[in-house]
């Protein structure tokens, strides 16, 4: 009896699964593209940058990378905190 | 953690320098090239790493100090959040630097062209902050859980 419902639940969802990629939409047309459109044209002559993915990094979006050098400096202090009988 | 056999550790004398140059050519080149600050920072410290690796975490701490690549860290995170503060006379993480012609302040050219190193603002800093931040992180996390298990191998043992 479970495995009946195990296999329906697994069919199910694989049904689901080959339907949205039948109906995905073709690579390199997305459905919203104003932010990439505006990326492409002005993020050379704002930040004077000619690498459009670092300006985006560490310019448009530097709050993210705030966050994750926060993390790395949140594991380092973790490992530290661990490891203060070994390293003293 | 003893360390590992001669062959190992000539090839490992002959290689970690360039490994450190080519990861500083990643970080300081970040606005012009693929790459960037935490790219190059984990460059670097897979030198660490070999190092740490080929000659034992006892017998390295000549070389690589952990209090100092701790305050390196420290250091690089300060340097980021103090420059994402300058910024403030308008947003926070704003650019003040690009095209005002001072400190990597040229225009750059718009198109497909080699680059300028002059150009980006505050972005080539933010690199080298954010390198110098990974580098010393990744180096200690290594270092440090190395002599862990040392330690306990020695514990286990006695």
């Amino acid at each position: 009896m479970k495995k009946i419902i195990l296999g329906i639940a697994f069919l199910l969802f694989f049904s689901f699964l080959i339907v949205s990629a039948i109906n995905m939409r073709p690579f390199g047309e997305p459905t919203f593209s104003e932010m990439d459109d505006y990326f492409i044209k002005n993020a050379q002559s704002e930040t004077g940058a000619n690498n459009v993915v670092t300006s985006i990094v560490f310019d448009y979006r530097g709050f993210d990378t705030l966050g994750e050098a926060t993390v790395l400096f949140t594991a380092v202090v973790g490992i530290v905190a661990l490891f203060r009988r070994a390293i003293k | 953690m003893k360390q590992m056999s001669k062959i190992v550790r000539t090839i490992t004398n002959l290689v970690y320098g360039f490994i450190i140059i080519f990861g500083f050519y990643v970080i300081v080149h970040g606005h012009l090239t693929p790459g960037g600050g935490f790219q190059g920072g984990a460059v670097v410290a897979s030198a660490f790493a070999l190092l740490v690796i080929s000659y034992g975490a006892l017998n390295i701490q000549k070389l690589l100090k952990k209090d100092l690549l701790s305050i390196l860290e420290s250091c690089g995170l300060t340097m980021f959040i103090v420059l994402s503060f300058l910024g403030l006379g308008i947003t926070f993480f704003y650019n003040f630097l690009a095209n005002s012609g001072s400190w990597f302040g040229d225009t750059a050219v718009i198109g497909i062209n080699p680059g300028n190193m002059n150009t980006g603002g505050v972005i080539p800093l933010m690199n080298i902050a954010v390198g110098l931040e990974v580098l010393a992180a990744l180096g200690v996390i290594v270092l440090i859980m190395a002599i862990g298990a040392e330690f306990t191998k020695k514990k286990e043992n006695s």
